[in-house]
């Protein structure tokens, strides 16, 4: 019996050797990274759905209008008229459908077979001279409110500009010419959408795959059983949580490469910042989404309710909260509050500056700090769940 | 023939209680979806609010006053006003993002302007948000353009004035008098939510037969692939279809939507036709997927892009016409139209069919692929 | 001397208001032999195990693993245990060879000492050839060899198996059998959980548990003992004998009644003298009791009711003892090949009416590819398959509405209740209104589903599951019944009733074609198919089989005894011998 406790007690001093113990880390890092690999439904989240994102993001979702669909009313047939008509046809923005009565062009409002529609009225050039009612008429459709305003502000646009060129009476001139406003965008001079939803997109492609991937892998141990036999070997909690942690954030790390690169040769996207701010930026993020999918992961008894949680409490925020799409100042204070509370909306306004700006530590500073404090909290609640014995009752 | 309608209906029987009688796929149906509703009707919104301007004034002239008491007039847009004494700490307070846009009116203004003569504001704007800036950037150069015509009429004959109060524009608008943004919003949103049940429910039917080992006991029964494919159709098709309904009543009662009963009508059709298509969808997902996992992250995959170009939050026609074919082939992009429409603007019902049209022949072809796509597998 | 495992009054509950898995288990597990762990599902072995091996924490009582408590992390037990769980925890994303290697590097097995074991286990699991094919992709038996593999991979001090020989063929688990005795004889304590009665009687010691509560331990011969004189062996002509076995089951003295080759084997629940009762045609002799006989003895036997209810008959058609002449099942050259690798090799036999006809064959053999082309899962290469005189290939709808299927992990509809998986099968099966409620509640009325008429699938005991399966397969009357390894997993007794049953359903007019790893059911076939590489080695009787290799030195030998032989005699080579396809 001596014997035996002797040789037993060797043994597991050999085990407890720190060599021994990163054997086992590393072999379970090789395990879950040729699990990645071959599972198709990882690589299709962790590479395809972020490309196509980024694909979207440059060229499909844009708040730049064009090609907006019009309808012009010509009631009078005189040369102003038809110069008027002309600035409108001239316009990039415009796509014209002329008519000479405006209950032919009223119902295309109906379905948004037009967006809009300019009244030239008959008595244009009359009124004009005469001092009477105001001459010219827009009938703008609502129903896509954000537009609806974009619209209206493009024609009024148009319509200025076409008024200033007449340079008729004197006021017009005084008018036009009374205060100049001259605008500088800074960060994004020709203000456009794209550069602002690439780096914010980052966020999203993190949330993919920090959150919703993460968040199947301890679920899917359980479903598969293979948990049961990786708890009866030495394995501790730690050696779990890292062989987690770890590849998923190496993971993560490549893609916000793989973003980055892409973006500033291929995409046009300038890169003012440092590379390293960058890194500890998505570092920093990557800890919370990492945290928080792990998390779901532990605590959801099956993939089901994994990604349900994965859905809701990383994804959906990452888009509507975060302040990539829409507005977050714009928002009512209660749904305003919640931004507060996720760490999206921290990672895109880091990385807008980060690209477009530069390494601006007031801003990117506090957003490290709060984004590492919450996912700090996150990864010691999991870390302290993660399981070492089947008594959850799984 | 009746044999096999009979069958089919058994088979729909079957989906529908497995669907309803899991707690979960239950929770699935209602939860996610009017959480969505919820947050995301309030939170989408492309307006731009509450922003924080900074004002760099070298003169305290009368004129300079007035255009400043209009910025601080417009609460809406400009709640907070801060004022700087130089031109380096405006340039830090938008590097650090504590202002997203500054004006500048030098130190003449007020004299220039009561003599007529031409003055210039300098405006610098944040462009790290592209959207809020270019909307800001408009609203400062009408909120200018308002002052001078008011100046101008002050300042010189009424005759004149009245002459340039000629060139401004009467804008009726027509559908959304109130230009309420939620009412865009949540009208596209019964489309979209819509869209994701339905496809919840179709791509993880199959897989989830796969995985559990019920889909050989299928395979042998008398149902032929079709069958099969049919059966699993009619239940999510039932299900999108109520969950429309559900969704259409919430617009009407917590967002007031307007809706007349043909228009109810119209809507429930349209909705019938979207859900058709997008069962094909989520069946073709579902045949490919091995595991649920596969099954709910290839649907999750369809989804993303789906959203992002059916008008929901951007309209289609900013899409370059390269890349435009893929959103009149997205199914989801007609419901959000014809959704908007039917809510807001009280169609005929010739121009809904009008509209509505393509979604048949996209339902027709995606299930036809879901079903050679199938067979297939099968084998 | 103290035992390498000890459990000191253990007790588990699960649950406030549920029985308790194990119930004051007091027990001692010794170094150097394998100790049996036997008894029905649901006994609580898998629990017992789990807790051994540190996973569950006892709600009473000790356990000691050489000295030490095992839920204790800083014990640090586990680095000199290994521990095999029922679903073997592979990796299915991974080869076998990065499985391997992935428990290599978690046991902390470096150098020479991995590359000896690798090889040592490739070696014993016949695994070698298919280091580069991904878990998932192999065959269940060959899953779990690699399961075992990987449990085996350092030289434990204590080895605890759960069920490792389910569904492996026999060919198999007798090697398995003798590698895990050489190891306990290597001073390792080995427990091996084991639905197979006859593994436990080669164990040095059992442990028989019963709802949680151990009813014996100690060496299994102890235990037979006690049966002395109970058992008898009754000789019954070839065609009376599944009859017979039956017929006898419901008497009342008669606690256990088998096939055994010629022979009926009865077990009596007191001594008798008198052998001349069982009828003229009827030869009995006493002979020594089995370890089984003892268990059945221990668990008193298989319940009358439930033989008297199994009995029902529930075939399709007539009543005939004899079975037809018509032929219900054909393959003609019958031959699936997945790219260059040929699964079935021109495979022909046909079943007749009311025959009971058994698939045999060792894992990957091309049984299972075989059973799913007759059942129209899989479209042969070459060949026809007919069921009820369809070809599945040109009208399989027709075809498969005679066929009843019975899959192996009994596929119900978990969120269904009992009724409503009949109502779905039967329905589909083209019943309908009245005739559809008639079958749906005679079903439940004949398998007895009765109290859980309302409960979903999932909650149903295993052995209910089963019944429930077999009462959607034959719903509609099939003329055929295809049973994929249908008794795996279920108790000793549920498996006698599963039998009783098919012999109801046979004398119906019913054939049946089954396929099994219990070779002890496989002599209730009438016919059996032996399949090995693809082709048909042996087409013939139980009997017929075991006269293959009968020798002087083995006058009377077992199905599995014939089984064993028949494949060692047609190994080509060497090199061939270890080509298992695993596409099942």
């Amino acid at each position: 019996m001596q014997d035996m406790k002797n040789s037993i007690d060797s043994t597991l001093r050999l085990q407890r050797h720190g060599h021994n113990r990163f054997i086992r880390i590393w072999g379970l890092l090789k395990k879950e990274v040729l699990q990645v690999l071959r599972d198709p439904s990882s690589i299709l989240i962790a590479f395809i759905l972020p490309l196509i994102l980024l694909f979207l993001f440059s060229y499909g979702v844009s708040l730049d209008l064009r090609e907006i669909k019009i309808g012009v009313v010509l009631e009078q047939d005189s040369s102003k008229a038809r110069d008027l008509l002309s600035a409108f046809q001239g316009s990039t923005y415009f796509k014209l459908r002329v008519a000479r009565d405006r209950r032919q062009l009223q119902p295309l409002l109906v379905g948004g077979r037009l967006q809009a529609i300019v009244v030239i009225p008959a008595e244009f050039t009359r009124r004009k001279y005469r001092g009477d009612d105001n001459p010219v008429q827009i009938i703008v459709r609502g129903t896509d409110a954000n537009t609806g305003e974009l619209i209206q502000h493009y024609i009024e646009a148009t319509w200025r500009r076409w008024l200033s060129q007449q340079g008729t009476a004197q006021s017009n001139a005084a008018a036009a010419n009374l205060i100049d406003v001259r605008s500088r965008v800074w960060f994004n001079e020709e203000v456009e959408s794209r550069a602002a939803l690439i780096p914010g997109s980052l966020a999203v492609i993190m949330t993919l795959i920090g959150t919703m991937l993460t968040s199947l892998v301890v679920a899917r141990e359980w479903e598969r059983g293979t948990m049961e036999a990786l708890l009866s070997t030495p394995v501790t909690r730690g050696d779990l949580f890292l062989c987690k942690f770890v590849p998923y954030f190496l993971l993560g790390i490549m893609a916000m490469i793989l973003v980055t690169v892409i973006s500033t040769w291929g995409l046009d996207v300038p890169l003012r910042g440092s590379f390293w701010a960058l890194l500890m930026v998505t570092s920093a993020f990557l800890a919370y989404a990492l945290g928080l999918g792990l998390l779901i992961s532990v605590v959801a008894g099956n993939q089901f309710v994994a990604t349900q949680g994965a859905l809701i409490a990383g994804f959906l925020p990452a888009f509507i909260l975060s302040g990539l799409v829409f507005e977050i100042n714009s928002m009512p204070w209660p749904i305003r509050f919640l931004t507060y509370l996720f760490a999206p909306r921290y990672f895109v306004s880091s990385l807008r500056t980060l690209f477009l700006a530069g390494d601006v530590w007031q801003i990117i500073a506090p957003n490290v700090i709060v984004m590492t404090l919450l996912g700090a909290v996150f990864l010691i609640i999991t870390a302290r769940k993660m399981p070492i014995t089947l008594e959850t009752g799984k | 023939m009746k044999l096999m309608l009979y069958r089919i209906a058994r088979l729909t029987k079957k989906e529908l209680l497995a669907v309803l009688k899991d707690r979960r796929s239950r929770f699935l149906l209602i939860g996610p979806p009017l959480l969505q509703l919820l947050i995301f009707s309030f939170a989408a919104t492309l307006e731009v609010r509450n922003v924080t301007l900074g004002v760099y004034m070298e003169d305290h002239g009368r004129a300079a006053r007035d255009l400043l008491a209009r910025f601080q007039g417009a609460q809406r847009t400009f709640r907070t006003i801060r004022y700087y004494r130089d031109l380096k700490t405006v340039r830090q307070a938008i590097d650090n993002q504590e202002i997203l846009a500054a004006i500048h009116i030098g130190p003449d203004f007020s004299k220039h302007i009561e003599l007529g003569v031409p003055e210039r504001v300098q405006v610098i704007l944040d462009g790290r948000n592209a959207n809020a800036a270019s909307v800001v950037q408009g609203y400062i150069n009408r909120i200018v353009e308002d002052y001078v015509k008011e100046t101008l009429s002050r300042l010189h004959e009424p005759g004149i004035a009245k002459a340039t109060s000629l060139d401004s524009i009467v804008t009726r608008k027509w559908f959304n008098p109130n230009a309420d943004p939620q009412w865009s919003t949540v009208s596209a949103l019964v489309g979209v939510l819509c869209n994701l049940v339905v496809l919840l429910i179709t791509a993880l039917s199959i897989a989830r037969e796969r995985e559990l080992g019920t889909f050989e006991q299928l395979l042998v029964s008398p149902l032929r692939p079709a069958e099969i494919l049919i059966g699993k159709s009619v239940p999510a098709i039932l299900l999108g279809f109520i969950e429309g309904i559900f969704m259409t009543c919430m617009a009407v009662v917590i967002f007031d939507l307007p809706l007349t009963l043909k228009g109810f009508v119209l809507l429930l059709g349209t909705i019938f036709a979207f859900v058709f298509s997008v069962v094909g969808v989520g069946l073709f997902v579902s045949s490919i997927a091995k595991t649920q996992q596969q099954g709910f992250l290839g649907a999750f995959t369809y989804q993303v892009p789906a959203t992002l170009l059916c008008g929901f939050a951007t309209p289609v026609e900013n899409v370059p016409d390269w890349l435009r074919w893929l959103a009149y082939v997205n199914p989801l992009q007609y419901m959000v139209t014809l959704s908007r429409t039917i809510f807001l603007e009280n169609p005929s019902t010739r121009v809904v069919l009008s509209m509505a049209w393509p979604l048949v022949p996209i339902g027709l072809v995606t299930l036809a692929a879901a079903t050679a796509l199938f067979r297939r597998r099968m084998q | 001397m103290h035992a390498a495992i000890e459990l000191r009054n253990v007790t588990k509950r699960f649950g406030q208001d549920i029985p308790p898995a194990l119930v004051d288990i007091t027990a001692d597990i010794q170094v150097g032999r394998v100790t049996g762990l036997v008894g029905p599902d649901g006994s609580g072995k898998t629990t017992l195990l789990r807790l051994m091996a540190g996973l569950l924490k006892p709600t009473e009582g000790e356990i000691r693993i050489l000295g030490k408590n095992p839920s204790n992390p800083a014990s640090e037990v586990k680095g000199v245990l290994s521990y095999m769980p029922q679903r073997f925890g592979l990796y299915e994303d991974l080869t076998v060879m990065e499985n391997l290697h992935l428990y290599a590097d978690l046991r902390g097995i470096l150098g020479r000492h991995r590359r000896e074991a690798i090889d040592r286990l490739l070696a014993f699991t016949n695994l070698g050839p298919f280091t580069n094919r991904l878990a998932g992709k192999l065959s269940g038996g060959m899953k779990q060899k690699l399961g075992l593999a990987c449990a085996l991979i350092q030289r434990p001090k204590v080895l605890l198996l759960d069920e490792p020989s389910v569904g492996v063929d026999p060919l198999s688990r007798r090697e398995l059998w003798q590698m895990v005795h050489e190891l306990a004889e290597e001073q390792i304590a080995v427990v091996w959980s084991t639905a197979y009665l006859d593994e436990a009687e080669r164990c040095t010691q059992v442990l028989v548990l019963n709802e949680g509560h151990l009813l014996y331990q100690g060496p299994p011969s102890q235990l037979t003992e006690r049966i002395k004189g109970h058992t008898f062996l009754v000789s019954v002509p070839e065609s009376r004998r599944r009859r017979f076995a039956i017929e006898t089951l419901q008497k009342q003295e008669v606690l256990d009644s088998v096939i055994q080759g010629k022979r009926i084997r009865l077990v009596m629940n007191s001594s008798f003298g008198d052998a001349t009762q069982f009828g003229e045609e009827a030869e009995a002799e006493p002979v020594a009791p089995r370890f089984e006989d003892a268990v059945m003895f221990l668990l008193g036997g298989i319940p009358k009711e439930r033989v008297q209810n199994a009995r029902e008959v529930l075939g399709n058609g007539s009543l005939e003892e004899e079975t037809g002449n018509e032929v219900v099942v054909e393959s003609m050259e019958l031959t699936k090949q997945f790219g260059s690798f040929t699964a079935v090799d021109r495979v022909s036999f046909k079943v007749r009416r009311g025959e009971v006809f058994g698939l045999l064959g060792p894992n990957g053999a091309g049984k299972s590819t075989t059973f799913k082309m007759l059942c129209g899962l899989l479209r042969p290469s070459f060949g026809e398959a007919k069921v009820a005189g369809v070809d599945l290939l040109k009208a399989p709808a027709t075809a498969r509405e005679r066929i009843g299927y019975m899959a192996q992990k009994f596929s119900l509809y978990g969120d269904l209740s009992v009724r409503q998986n009949l109502e779905f099968f039967g329905g589909v099966y083209g019943l309908s209104g009245k005739n559809l409620d008639e079958t749906v509640n005679r079903m439940i009325h004949t398998f007895q589903l009765g109290p859980f008429r309302d409960t979903n699938a999932s909650a149903l005991p295993l052995g209910f599951k089963q019944r429930l399966s077999m009462a959607c397969a034959i719903m509609h009357r099939p003329a055929i019944l295809f049973l994929d390894e249908p008794t795996s997993g279920v108790d000793p007794i549920t498996r006698r009733e599963f039998w009783v049953r098919i012999n109801s359903l046979v004398q119906g007019g019913t054939s049946v074609v089954v396929t099994t790893h219990f070779l002890d059911e496989a002599e209730y076939c009438d016919r059996i198919a032996l399949i090995y590489e693809g082709r048909l080695i042996a087409l013939s009787t139980p009997d017929e089989i075991k006269n293959m290799v009968r020798t002087t030195d083995l006058p009377d030998p077992t199905l599995e005894d014939a089984f064993i032989g028949l494949i060692r005699h047609n190994v080509k080579s060497s090199v061939d011998a270890k080509h298992e396809y695993a596409g099942g």
